[in-house]
Parts: structure tokens; C-alpha cells; sequence
């Protein structure tokens, strides 16, 4: 039995509210999970559910109210701003947005090696790392003295990978890492992260709305919905055969991509409408 | 850390400075800018070493002295030569205008990283201080500080430069505050990174053009104040600027007209040039230039575009709608870049149509094409498309708006933006129902608020008074649908309809547009990059690649059996691959503590 | 809607509070000797502490301060010390005049500067080059220079306007008109091409919108929507640099009041610096404030009227 790496205990996340006497804003309304060494959660919900909330939590860029997150036994739910710069060597961060993630007027090279200035890491041997992690995510030696600009969405999104992989991080927070990549890019940034993954032995915290993708990805998988985990196990019964009513809507709304199949969820998805309407309906009444 | 760190100055060096005082050279104006400034600077730098005589020394012989001989410009009211007095006045002028800038600056651009790095209590001083200076014109303020100060030109400079600072200040705390949001800050600092290498790297980056850009401008207003200060004989009478000369020549205009000349003319010149700088600046800097090529070449289509691979499944009857070999082109460079080169793709009545491909195959062109509304500078350039046995190429926009919103209708992909923020929904659905359908206003009332219900809109009423921000993302669809099909259009286009969209909100905005399409019995091109959506409710599919048809046919035939090698890799990329195992050791949901479910 | 307007100037209160505090005990630096000035330059130390004592600088500042607040609050600026004159008597009627001009060229700024961005952002060529022409214009030429090359032009060359003075319209309103053409004229060049650089940019901006290309996928001409959702959007910039506009004009009339010997609060706002006339000066920048704080009131109400997000939150 592995000793969790990451142990999320009833989080809360809290934002003050905006204006005058606004009532503070609940993102995260506890939660608990855990992530295991080497494995992949994921975290699915739709907008508004506080999956990324979590995620940022996780970084430090959100605040937690309440509850506590014990990283390899530590909590660090509010760590030292000098035990939180040096978390960031363990916990890493992958973004959705492959455009805004990079600093468009700094090369390449510049980015990856942002993670090791801090580290004092002389220049030959950040050098010989930028080449490393450029070939470990499949870019040419020579990205390193381009700018983003003249990559595509998914080599850019590379090049996000190569930034966290490079202090050999153990956690990296996936936030929706292919939710703006076209479907055959997505194919194998995926691939990338699988094949990552079985060389460093890293875990991921996959946050994504697609179904499809995160059961393809996630050892684990949690469903949230409006800032609470409604249901959360093992990644093929969660996302193949659900309990809760709101993974089963989840589930038979997001379309296959099969016509003979798509129209037998299509009929299961409203009949399943019917049944919850009435259910609905009765506890209404009663 | 001092040799990663150098790397930074360096590629910060190879796309700074050089580059850009090179570009303003060839920059029309800038070019002309620099060179004049170059010269007026040089005047003042050497002013006070080469100037034949002391600017203060008065003499009765040279008053109002003509141009000429040892007084090359001429004596003025005190008999003070003109000459030394420009030399030596262009020299203070620039050294004010640049005191001006520098405290602008400092003041300016620290207060603006500060506030909009940490926000709290300095944004809220900053914020204060703006709106103080904001209260009242500049020089009452400098007037009122004379009465303290006396006639210092340093004093009333550094007040004025200290009086504008907000300009920088609201130009860099808008700056840093977009890049604090920028998700490269947010990985700087999972990157470890400190505030202070933070500001450093990220920030100030960010903010160097727009610093650079404002210098100019502020370094002439600092010039114009001055003068305008100098005018209304407030400086200080011992220091010559060319306010004072102005403010002489113009009490003196009917004895000699010179005396206003040569001031005036150094003024406007310098402050021209500023502005110009100013200009070609921002043109380089920003990318404003206005790039309206007009391509040198023609165009043509360079790459032979293979026919379309059709399944040969269409229904027999003439097709509502055919777009055939359609060319779409974009000026760029001195050519063009054609986004969509062809095939063929044609759609029934009653026929939900989808159109599918990744970014950048051309799609949603083509549907702009069939409706007539390209974004600017787009062109159709070849083929046809033929609605309802009427090319539609060619077609004034007139003649084509005759069609739009009646018979070919449009519901976009992005709810929100779609929707003019500053009317209510209920005036975006009338309007056209009374200016293109000719209802009367109370009929056009009642149909809209029956199509809201018809939608699904709990309560019509109150989302035809409501403004596009109160509602949400699904509701702003339904909204669209309902002007979409509130003229009964023949064809109805839709371009990605539920991507903005989450996914359970995405079923049911399908579901509807499913049952209006039967209802209505219009067809529907549904323009889109998920299978999932063509699976669900399209009859027929074509597919897009880098802007050509490759494929199309009945949908259960394309899925069943595609045809082309793109439309199989397309397939194939689909996430539909088999679960993972637990990792060995993990119970399935064994870590399920009390408090996650409720 | 009547919270925000009160909001607003609960704001404008605050402001006008900070500035006069500011503002006082700033000016204490500069009146030492004032008492002697006022006394004469021959007057003997018991003249100067009658006077001292008169105008009340013998007290501590703070005393000073809460006395002229406390008076301001009821509307009463208090006397010159040079002249004896009234403050808000004074300062009130020359504001009337300073401000006319300013309305004047903002009402001319507004009209030339909008119909001139919208003929940019909708025709572009020969309007859009005018355009840039006239903003580069008014951004380097200061505007005395222009008031000065206009004075030198139409009243000295051609003889068309009076060079200088003022007439009240109670005298004769074609010759307050001719008297104030060349000032207003003067500082509304320099304005028109800020306006309508910002009206263009607005317009081209609110072209490109997603919901424009809807409204004409429902068959709305093209007219029809720039007249009604694309001016609409752009009228929100537009009004507040209009604002802004305003103070630039306000201050810009104290210059060109001076140069066309116009009685504005320009040049009494240079005797009573050049003074050390305190209670006037206090006037003009409390007035000063009070004016400009309305009139941004006034734009943050039309811009909430045009603008129905920050009207209804």
C-alpha cells in the first residue's frame, strides 16, 4: 500500500466577496482526495464546479480557507512564502492556455530556464537541461532561440510540459492541458504525458470537463459539481457506469462520437430526464 | 544564477533597442523626426558655448535692431541679440521638457508597478492622487504653487512633471495589472520565482513600450507648459526660454515682427517632431501600422485541389444550397493567403448538414462566404454557391441582405460577444423584425416574447427587459436561436453552436435546435470541430481540411467508413481508448472520506 | 441610479475636502511678508501687525483654516486681502466667462470631433488622413502658439475679430460673439483631434464586434447599424474623453484669457498668485474643483445612462 502523496482533507476555498459588504464567494466547498505516487487523478466538472480552484490551491495562487492539504506528510495548506518557493521544485503546473502561459517576448530557452534561476544552476548545465527536456517532449535542440510565437498550439503546449518537468517535479497540476488543442494535437500531447509519466514515475492532477479524455488519462477520478466532489472512485466505474444523478447527466450528455450509439444515449439521457424530473417532482410533494 | 540571468538581458537586448531606433529611421515620419530632434538637441547642447552674446545683456544701440551684421537675428525690446537668446533658450526649454519626463517617469511608473503588483492601499492612493490631479487644470495648480515656489523654472517643471506623472501611472498599472492575469506570471511563480524577479522579468517587460512611447508626448507637453507659463510672463526673467521671446515679440508685434518668428518657429518645430516621434513610435512599437496591402500580385490558386471524396449517397431532388470549388483570400504580404480552395459541398431542404474540421481548415470562412459577411479584407475569389437556384457570388451586399435574416439566418458560436451589450434582448429581437420584416412594433413584441418561450426561456418577459450581461452562457444561445428562426429561414447556419457551451447545456441546446429544424423543416449547416455534435444531429457530414473538402456523405457512411486518410486520422485521434487500470495497491474509492459526499 | 449619482459626489465632496487642506497649508509657505506688502513697503512694523491682525495671519494656520472653511461651508470665500473685494463675488463672476469658453469649445469639440471619427472609422482615406492630421496638431502645437498665430492672422493681418477684449452679451451678442470667436476657435483646434482620434478608434473597434456581424446576419443594413449599435458603443470612450477634454479646455482658457485680455479667472488668478492674495487663490482652486468635479459627475451619468452595465450594478 503507497503512502499518498498529496492528501486534500475538506478543503474550502474562499474569495473575499467584490464591493462593499459582498458576501465572500465559496469556490470549493470541501473536498477530499488523495493522489498516490505515480498516479493520475482526474478531476472533472463542468464551468463553475471550482476544479481549477482546487488545482490553484494546490500551487498556492488561491486561498484555502479551511481544511487542510498534506503534501508527503507535510501540510501545506499555508506554508512559509519561503517553504512555498521551495514546494514549487515538487509540485508543478501545466495550463490550459498554451498562448498566455508563455511570455511571448522571452525565447523558449528563456522560459524553461526560469525554473533553475532560482536554483543557481549554472548556465552550462541549464544549457544541457534545456536541450534535455526539449528532447524528452520531442522539439528540435533549436526551439530554444525561437520565440512562442513561432510555434503551434500543441509544440507550445510542449514546451509548457518541458517547463514543469524541469526541477523532476513528483505532483504536476494539469489544468484542462488539451481543452484548446485541435483533436489530433490533443492525441499526442496526450500520449506525451502517458509516455512521461511511465519514464518519471510523476503524478498528475488531470482537471478537465471532457469525460472522455480524463477516463483516458486518470487512474482515479472525481466528479465535482458546484464546489463539492459528488462522487469519486476508480476511473473506469466512474466515468463508465456512475451513481450519482449528476455523473449520470454528465455522462449522457457529452456526445459519442458514433451515430447508432449517440442516438441510444441520446434516448437514455432523456429518459433518464423523465425519471429525475419525476423524482424531483415527488420529493417536492412529499 | 548571474549566467541564466544574462541570457535573459540578451535575448532582451536582440529584439530591443537597435532594432527598434532602425525601424523608426525607416519609419516615414520617425525618420524625419529623429533628424530634426537630433539638430535641436545639438542647438542645445552647444547654445550656451557658441552663443555670440550673454542672452541677458541689454544695450540701447540694439533695440529692435534689424537682422544682420554682429546681431545675425537681430536686437529685441532691450536690445538683448535674438541669436543668443534662441541658442540659450532651446537649451533650458529641452532641459525642462526632459525634468519634466524624468519625474513623470520615476514618479509615474513606480507608483504604477507598486500599485498594480500588490493593489491595496497604494492602488487606492494612486487611484486617490489621479483623481485629485484630474480635478483641476495644471497650471492653476502651477500658478498657485509660483506663489509659493517665486518664478523658479526647476520648481514649476518638477511640479508639472509631478502633476502628469498619472499619465504614466494609469498607462503602467493598466499594464501590469493585464500581465499580473497573464498565466506566464502565475508559472513564474510556481516556478519559484520572488516578487522582485518577477517584476523584473514579466512586468517590466510588458511595460517598456508603453513607457517609451508616452516619453515623447509628455516631453513636449513638459515644453508646451513651459512655454505657455513663460508666456504669461510668470518665469523666472533672468533664464531666457522661448515663452519669454514669445510673450515679448507678441507685446511687441507692431514694432517688429521678428522678435515672434524665430521663437514660435522653434517651438512649433520642436513640439511637432515630438508629436511625430510620438507617432512613428507608437506605429512601430504597437504594430499599428496600417497595413492595408493592396497585393501587387493577382491571385491565383497555386496547389491542385483534389475532388471530394463522396460517398455518392445524396438524396435524389435539387439541393437548397451548393457551394462548389469555393476561393476565399486574405491580402498578405504582396500576395494573398487562401483559406478556403475548394470542393464541393451541398446541402437539402430539411437537411442538418454538418461541416467539420480542425482550427484553421476553413469552415467557419466558408459559412461567412455563404452568407455574405467575411471579416474585413476577406474576398471570395472563385467558385459558387448557388442558394435556392441563385448564384450568390458576385452579389451586391444589398441584394444579398434581402436574404440574410430572412430566407439564411446565423447563430454564432459565442453567446456573449454576439449580443450588443448596450440594448436589451428584446430590442436586438424586434429590430429586425420591424425594420427587415416590416412588423408593426407591438406585433414584432408578442412574436419575440412567443419565440423566447419557444426557445425554452422560463420566463419571457423578464429575459425580453433584460440586458445581455444578466443572462447566462445557455440562455444568451437560446436567445440567439430565437432571432435566428424568428423569420422562418429556409437555411440556417450555425457556426460551432455549443462549443462556448458545457456539455449538459450543450445536449439541450442541440435538442432544440433539433426540434425547431423538424418544426420548421429548414436545413441546418452546422459548422464544427466535434464528432460527438455530428453523431448527434447531423444527417450528413462534409469534412474540412487546410481549407478543402476532402470528404462528405450520409453521416452513418463517413463514420462507419471514411474515406479519406484525414478523416481516419481524425477518427483515430478521437479519446476513446480503454480506461486505466487502479495502480496496483489502490482500493477503488477507499479514500472516499465522510465529508466528500453528502 | 440615484445611489450612484450620490456616490459619485460623496466622492467629488471628498476630493474638493483634500484639495483645500492641501492647498491652504501649501500656500502658507509663500506669505511670509505678505502683511508688509499689503502695508507698503515704507509702513513700519506697528502698520504691518494692524494689517496682520486685520487679515487674521497672526493666528496659527489651523485656526486660520477651520475659520475659512467654516465660512467657505456657507458659501462665503471670504474678502481680498488686496483689494477687499468679495472672493466669491469675484471669483464667481469671472468663472461664468472662463467657463463659457470652455462649454463653448467642448460643445464645438464634441460635434466637429464625433462627426469627423465617424466620417474616419466609416469612409477611412482623405477623412482619416484629416483626422490624424488635426490630433498631431493639437497634440504639438500648444494653444497659445495657435491663439497667437490667430490673433496674428484674422484681428492684426486681416482685421476680421477684435485682437483683445471682451464684451458682455448684456451689451451687444454679436459683439460678445466676435469677441469670443478667436479664443474658442483657438482652444478647440487643439482639442477636435483628440476627440476624434478616440471616436475613430472606438467605432473601428466596435466594428469588429461579433454582434455587429449578427445584427447584419438578421438583415439589417449596414447604415442602420453604425448609426444605432456601433455610435452607441463608441459613445462611451468618446464621453470620457470628453471629461478630460474639459479640464484641459478649462485650463487652457486661463492661458488664452490672459493673451485676448478676456476678465476669465486667468488673469485674476496671475495678480492674486503674484499678490499672495490667499483668500483668492483658495477661491479660484475650491470653484475650480467644484466645477470640474460636477461636470465629471455629469459624464459618469450620461456614460451609466449609455452604458447599462454600470447602471444597473
Amino acid at each position: 500500500m503507497h503512502e499518498p502523496l498529496l492528501t486534500v482533507d475538506a478543503l474550502e476555498v474562499e474569495y473575499p466577496g467584490r464591493g462593499f459588504r459582498a458576501l465572500p464567494f465559496r469556490a470549493v466547498k470541501g473536498v477530499s482526495f488523495d493522489i498516490r505516487p505515480g498516479e493520475t487523478v482526474g478531476l472533472v466538472g463542468e464551468s463553475g464546479s471550482g476544479k481549477t480552484t482546487i488545482g490553484r490551491a494546490l500551487l498556492g495562487l488561491a486561498p484555502v480557507s479551511a481544511g487542510t492539504l498534506t503534501f508527503r506528510g507535510e501540510d501545506i495548506s499555508h506554508p512559509t512564502k519561503q517553504r512555498r518557493r521551495e514546494l514549487t521544485r515538487d509540485i508543478q503546473v501545466v495550463y490550459q492556455d498554451p498562448y498566455s502561459s508563455l511570455n511571448p517576448s522571452l525565447t523558449i530557452g528563456d522560459s524553461l530556464t526560469e525554473p533553475m534561476i532560482v536554483r543557481k544552476i549554472s548556465t552550462k548545465e541549464a544549457g544541457a537541461r534545456v536541450r534535455e527536456l526539449l528532447d524528452m517532449v520531442a522539439l528540435p535542440a533549436d526551439a530554444a532561440d525561437r520565440y512562442p510565437r513561432e510555434f503551434s498550439g500543441g509544440q507550445r503546449q510542449r514546451v509548457a510540459i518541458a517547463r514543469a518537468l524541469a526541477l523532476d517535479p513528483t505532483l504536476i497540476v494539469c489544468d484542462e492541458p488539451v481543452s484548446a488543442l485541435d483533436l489530433s494535437t490533443q492525441a499526442r500531447v496526450l500520449e506525451l504525458f502517458l509516455e512521461i509519466q511511465e519514464r518519471t514515475g510523476v503524478a498528475y492532477l488531470f482537471i478537465s470537463h471532457d469525460l472522455a479524455v480524463v477516463r483516458e488519462m486518470s487512474h482515479r477520478v472525481a466528479v465535482l459539481h458546484h464546489g463539492e466532489i459528488v462522487e469519486w472512485g476508480d476511473g473506469d466505474t466512474v466515468t463508465s457506469a456512475p451513481e450519482h444523478p449528476y455523473t449520470q447527466r454528465l455522462l449522457l450528455a457529452s456526445p459519442v462520437p458514433d451515430p447508432a450509439a449517440q442516438e441510444q444515449r441520446r434516448a437514455d439521457r432523456l429518459r433518464l430526464k423523465e425519471i429525475q424530473a419525476q423524482q424531483d417532482l415527488q420529493a417536492g410533494a412529499a | 544564477m548571474t549566467t541564466t540571468r544574462s541570457s535573459a538581458t540578451r535575448a532582451g537586448a536582440r529584439k530591443g533597442r537597435p532594432g527598434l531606433l532602425r525601424r523608426l529611421l525607416r519609419h516615414p515620419l520617425g525618420g524625419v523626426s529623429m533628424v530634426v530632434l537630433a539638430v535641436v538637441v545639438l542647438v542645445g547642447a552647444l547654445g550656451p558655448f557658441i552663443a555670440p552674446f550673454d542672452p541677458t545683456e541689454t544695450s540701447l544701440q540694439t533695440i529692435f535692431a534689424e537682422p544682420g551684421g554682429d546681431h545675425l537675428l537681430g536686437g529685441d525690446s532691450a536690445g538683448r541679440d535674438i541669436l543668443s537668446r534662441l541658442l540659450v533658450a532651446t537649451a533650458f526649454s529641452l532641459a525642462g521638457g526632459l525634468l519634466v519626463m524624468a519625474i513623470a517617469v520615476a514618479v509615474g511608473v513606480s507608483a504604477g508597478l507598486v500599485a498594480g503588483y500588490y493593489g491595496g492601499v497604494i492602488d487606492a492612493t494612486g487611484a486617490w492622487f489621479t483623481a485629485l490631479t484630474m480635478s483641476l487644470p495644471s497650471i492653476i495648480v502651477l500658478i498657485a504653487a509660483r506663489s509659493v515656489m517665486g518664478p523658479s523654472m526647476w520648481w514649476t517643471m518638477a511640479i508639472f512633471g509631478l502633476f502628469i506623472s498619472p499619465v504614466y501611472y494609469r498607462v503602467v498599472y493598466t499594464s501590469v495589472r493585464a500581465v499580473r492575469n497573464e498565466l506566464y506570471v502565475d508559472a513564474a511563480r510556481t516556478s519559484g520565482l520572488g516578487d522582485v524577479r518577477i517584476i523584473g522579468r514579466h512586468v517590466l517587460l510588458a511595460v517598456r513600450a508603453p513607457v517609451i512611447l508616452l516619453m515623447a508626448g509628455v516631453i513636449a507637453a513638459g515644453i508646451g507648459m513651459q512655454a505657455g507659463f513663460d508666456f504669461l510672463g510668470l518665469g523666472d526673467p533672468t533664464t531666457p526660454t522661448w515663452g519669454q521671446m514669445l510673450n515679448e515679440g507678441f507685446y511687441n508685434i507692431n514694432r517688429s515682427s521678428n522678435l515672434v518668428l524665430w521663437p514660435a518657429l522653434a517651438l512649433g518645430i520642436t513640439t511637432v517632431a515630438l508629436t511625430l516621434l510620438g507617432t512613428a513610435l507608437r506605429d512601430e512599437l504597437e504594430g499599428t501600422t496600417d497595413k492595408r496591402h493592396s497585393a501587387a500580385q493577382p491571385w491565383v490558386l497555386e496547389e491542385d485541389v483534389p475532388a471530394v471524396m463522396d460517398h455518392g449517397d445524396e438524396p435524389a431532388g435539387e439541393a437548397l444550397l451548393t457551394v462548389r470549388d469555393l476561393a476565399v483570400a486574405y491580402p498578405a504580404g504582396t500576395g494573398y493567403a487562401t483559406v478556403v480552395k475548394g470542393g464541393r459541398l451541398s446541402v437539402r431542404r430539411g437537411e442538418t448538414h454538418g461541416l467539420i474540421g480542425e482550427s484553421g481548415s476553413g469552415k467557419t470562412q466558408t459559412a461567412f462566404s455563404i452568407l455574405g459577411l467575411l471579416p474585413k479584407g476577406g474576398k471570395v475569389m472563385a467558385g459558387s454557391i448557388v442558394f435556392d437556384g441563385e448564384e450568390l457570388v458576385g452579389r451586391t451586399d444589398a441584394q444579398l441582405n434581402a436574404l440574410r435574416g430572412s430566407r439564411i439566418a446565423y447563430v454564432p458560436q459565442e453567446p456573449m460577444s454576439n449580443l450588443d451589450p448596450s440594448f436589451t434582448v428584446g430590442h436586438q429581437l424586434t429590430e429586425p423584425l420591424v425594420k427587415v420584416l416590416g412588423m408593426k412594433k407591438a406585433e414584432a413584441r408578442e412574436r419575440a416574447l412567443s419565440l423566447l418561450a419557444r426557445v425554452g426561456i422560463p420566463e419571457p418577459q423578464r429575459a425580453f427587459d433584460s440586458y445581455p450581461h444578466q443572462l447566462s452562457g445557455g440562455m444568451a444561445q437560446r436567445v440567439l436561436i430565437a432571432g435566428a428562426v424568428a423569420s422562418h429561414p429556409d437555411l440556417l447556419i450555425a457556426d460551432e453552436p455549443t462549443t462556448a457551451l458545457d456539455v449538459t447545456v450543450q445536449a439541450e441546446v442541440l435538442d432544440l435546435l433539433r426540434d425547431i429544424q423538424e418544426e420548421l423543416g429548414m436545413a441546418v449547416l452546422i459548422v464544427t470541430h466535434n464528432f460527438g455534435v455530428v453523431a448527434d444531429i447531423c444527417d450528413r457530414v462534409t469534412v474540412m481540411q487546410k481549407g478543402v473538402m476532402v470528404e462528405t456523405g450520409a453521416t452513418r457512411a463517413v463514420f462507419e467508413s471514411p474515406r479519406h486518410e484525414y478523416t481516419r486520422a481524425l477518427f483515430a485521434a478521437i479519446p476513446q481508448g480503454a480506461p486505466r487500470a487502479p495502480l496496483p495497491g489502490v482500493s477503488s474509492a477507499g479514500s472516499l472520506g465522510a465529508g466528500a459526499l453528502r | 441610479m440615484l445611489s450612484f449619482v450620490s456616490r459619485r459626489l460623496a466622492t467629488g465632496v471628498g476630493l474638493i475636502a483634500t484639495l483645500a487642506v492641501l492647498t491652504f497649508f501649501f500656500l502658507q509657505f509663500g506669505v511670509s511678508d505678505v502683511a508688509q506688502r499689503i502695508a507698503g513697503q515704507q509702513a513700519g512694523p506697528d502698520a504691518v501687525a494692524v494689517v496682520e491682525e486685520r487679515i487674521g495671519v497672526d493666528r496659527p494656520v489651523q485656526v486660520q483654516f477651520a475659520d475659512w472653511a467654516g465660512s467657505a461651508l456657507t458659501g462665503d470665500l471670504g474678502r481680498s486681502w488686496f483689494s477687499g473685494q468679495e472672493v466669491t463675488e469675484a471669483v464667481m463672476s469671472r468663472m461664468a466667462v472662463t467657463v463659457s469658453l470652455a462649454v463653448g469649445s467642448v460643445v464645438l469639440t464634441a460635434l466637429l470631433g464625433i462627426t469627423l471619427g465617424a466620417l474616419a472609422a466609416t469612409r477611412r482615406g482623405w477623412s482619416d488622413r484629416g483626422v490624424q492630421f488635426l490630433a498631431v496638431l493639437g497634440q504639438a502645437i500648444p494653444g497659445f502658439l495657435m491663439a497667437m498665430a490667430l490673433v496674428l492672422v484674422f484681428a492684426i493681418n486681416l482685421d476680421w475679430f477684435p485682437a483683445t477684449g471682451y464684451t458682455r452679451p448684456s451689451e451687444s451678442v454679436p459683439g460678445w460673439l466676435l469677441s469670443i470667436t478667436l479664443p474658442v476657435v483657438a482652444l478647440t483646434i487643439g482639442s477636435i483631434g483628440g476627440v476624434a482620434q478616440q471616436v475613430r478608434g472606438s467605432m473601428i473597434d466596435a466594428f469588429e464586434r461579433d454582434y455587429v456581424r449578427t445584427l447584419r446576419s438578421r438583415g439589417l443594413p449596414r447604415r442602420s447599424v453604425v448609426l444605432q449599435h456601433v455610435l452607441r458603443n463608441a459613445a462611451g470612450p468618446a464621453l470620457t474623453v470628453l471629461g478630460l477634454q474639459f479640464v484641459i479646455l478649462l485650463g487652457g482658457a486661463v492661458i488664452v484669457e490672459t493673451l485676448f485680455s478676456i476678465p476669465g479667472l486667468g488673469p485674476l488668478a496671475l495678480t492674486s498668485t503674484s499678490q499672495g492674495d490667499i483668500p483668492v487663490v483658495m477661491g479660484i482652486v475650491i470653484v475650480t474643483g467644484v466645477v470640474v468635479v460636477l461636470v465629471n459627475t455629469l459624464v459618469d451619468v450620461v456614460q451609466a445612462w449609455v452604458n447599462p452595465k454600470v447602471r444597473l450594478s
